[in-house]
């Protein structure tokens, strides 16, 4: 079975999980298609300031004007480009790290397993956002080392379920099968056992997206991400919420539901794709 | 001599205690033969089987010993060199067909890979491996399949099409046809016996002392994890000289004679703490105290190329 087939199968049945998914790809897809379209689709350009401060949505400025007169909308639009980018990279960076250290870990055993698996306890026992916080602050802000600094945070969970999985997969009578033909043990890791395990990295991944999604959120909320006027979510929201308390609700109103929105449709995903799993070994 | 078996011992570390699942085995394998372990579950004849391939999963681990295979140490050989004896020179087949192939891949695949592992160029591979298929009874289109679109027999044929591919000298078969009905665990023997025939030696594995005496030449017993008799199917069947052996002989139902089975009394004892002196004195008619309860026999040999560990070989019968 093919990776993309755990997500196009469960939405050609009718099963339970189906709706989750659909909801979940269709506002992840919106985002994706928000950002990959941002110079066409946004009206305004999100940097400029205006003089009309504090405009309410109407039909000239959909989600209303900021502070600085800046377009709301466009300034959404706009910030879908870096969230996606730094959730991006830093999902790239824990998976390519986090999997094949997992594999190694778990088919190895021994001293390699035990240290690596203290270094990734280590790891995981920090309150996530703070590690992430202590991170961001040490490189600095920029995009980049905020992904950076996110996927140090999410490493250790792919790496348990991989070499959870790797443990018990090694055991599996193909694997040994495997070993009695004389395949070579990279080979074994690479061909037996990661395909076995994909599917629970696809998992991780869904889930642990809307984790990070909810991490860069927080992190460029204090301002460790990006540097201002470019538009991110995180950022406006923050700028957005002293102005609460005026009644210019639309300031902080519209990032936050689109971070809310975004994270729980990779929550939704990672979910619907979770029970299809589990309801296939029931 | 091809493989040569001196004072194996495999303990397994588990969380409960140190489980000693064999202890102190020591036999030979010739070009050509068959030979057969038996005993019940947890004797430790699996356990040897894989120890043999120097494949004893974790927790176990071998303790002491020598495996020579061509007179070369397979425990003592870097991982490299053993990786090019294995599937080559010396297979293994194993006792479930359902998860001993890889569910995600085609049965062709593993096949090929089998081959090109060692060497053979993808195209002959996979031409070799419809040849394969066919030499085990099976239409050469199942090259496409995956294993959840074969039966059970069906797997294992496949799984010993990939042990043919080199001719290999050794196949250690660990309960192949265990998971298997009657008639179609007929057609694997078959099988393998054909490829005795070749010239590969045997060394099965079965808790059925029947299917043992069929086709075996040799047969070896095993009891809680030692090696208790081994001799020719003649000597072992007509000759028994463990009371071991001869309540396993005993306990084979016989379908035209009246009564019932004559099961052995008790249990195999618990291996992390196994009984002093012979590991069968508790379950022993024979037993004498003082003796079989204290002093462990020695396994040596009573008539040519009949082996035993008992105090009192065949007393039954004097």
């Amino acid at each position: 079975m093919r990776l993309i087939d755990y997500i196009i199968n469960p939405l050609r049945e009718r099963k339970p999980g189906r709706g989750l998914l659909l909801f979940g790809i269709s506002v992840v897809l919106t985002v994706i298609i928000m950002a990959i379209f941002a110079p066409w689709i946004s009206p305004y350009n999100p940097t400029q300031i205006g003089a009309d401060v504090f405009a309410p949505p109407s039909s000239k400025h959909l989600m209303g004007t900021n502070n600085l007169g800046q377009d709301v909308f466009s300034r959404i639009i706009w910030g879908s480009r870096i969230i996606l980018y730094v959730v991006a990279i830093a999902t790239t960076l824990s998976i390519l790290v986090g999997v094949p250290l997992g594999l190694l870990s778990g088919y190895r055993g021994g001293k390699v397993d035990r240290a690596l698996s203290m270094i990734m306890d280590s790891i995981y026992s920090f309150p996530s956002l703070i590690l992430a916080i202590v991170i961001a602050v040490v490189l600095g802000p920029s995009p980049v080392n905020t992904a950076i600094a996110i996927a140090f945070v999410y490493v250790p969970t792919y790496f348990r379920m991989v070499r959870g999985q790797t443990l018990s997969l090694k055991n599996q009578l193909f694997v040994e099968a495997a070993r009695a033909i004389g395949v070579k043990d990279w080979e074994t890791m690479r061909k037996y056992i990661l395909p076995n395990v994909l599917p629970t990295v696809l998992v991780v991944f869904t889930l642990s997206v809307a984790d990070a999604i909810l991490t860069e959120a927080g992190l460029s909320f204090l301002g460790l991400s990006v540097t201002p006027p470019t538009p991110d979510w995180g950022y406006d929201l923050r700028v957005g919420q002293p102005f609460l308390l005026d009644g210019y609700w639309w300031l902080a109103f519209f990032p936050g539901i689109m971070i809310m929105l975004l994270a729980m449709g990779f929550a939704m995903i990672g979910e619907a794709i979770n029970e299809r799993l589990s309801l296939g070994t029931r | 001599m091809l493989l040569e078996v001196k004072n194996l011992s495999v303990y397994y570390y588990t969380l409960s205690g140190v489980v000693r699942g064999a202890e102190g085995i020591s036999f030979s394998v010739r070009e050509g033969e068959w030979i057969t372990f038996v005993g019940e579950s947890g004797s430790g004849k699996s356990t040897v089987a894989h120890a043999v391939m120097n494949l004893v999963p974790s927790p176990g681990r071998i303790v002491s010993g020598e495996v020579l295979f061509n007179g070369r140490n397979l425990l003592k050989l870097p991982g490299e060199e053993l990786r090019k004896i294995r599937g080559k020179e010396m297979t293994m087949i194993f006792q479930d067909p359902m998860t001993s192939l890889d569910p995600l891949r085609t049965v062709g695949d593993q096949m090929v890979e089998a081959m090109t592992v060692h060497g053979v160029e993808e195209a002959e591979a996979k031409r070799k491996a419809k040849e394969l298929l066919e030499r085990v009874n099976l239409p050469g289109d199942r090259f496409n399949y995956y294993p959840h679109q074969l039966s059970g027999g069906q797997r294992q044929r496949v799984s010993i099409a990939i042990a043919m591919a080199f001719r290999p000298k050794l196949l250690i078969a660990d309960e192949p046809t265990t998971a298997l009905d009657v008639i179609v665990q007929d057609s694997i023997m078959d099988i393998l016996n054909g490829m005795k025939e070749e010239g590969t030696s045997i060394y099965f594995v079965t808790h059925d002392i029947s299917l043992a005496v069929e086709r075996s030449d040799r047969i070896a017993v095993m009891y809680a994890g030692k090696l208790v008799e081994v001799g020719t199917v003649d000597q072992i069947v007509e000759n028994p000289l463990h009371p071991y052996t001869k309540a396993l002989i005993e306990a084979v139902p016989d379908l035209w004679k009246e009564g019932k089975v004559r099961a052995i009394p008790g249990y195999p004892p618990d291996l992390r703490s196994p009984p002093s002196g012979c590991r069968f004195h508790l379950r022993c008619p024979y037993a004498e105290a003082g003796l079989c309860n204290i002093e462990e026999p020695e396994f040596r040999e009573v008539e040519k190329g009949h082996f035993v560990a008992c105090h009192f070989p065949g007393v039954w019968r004097k």
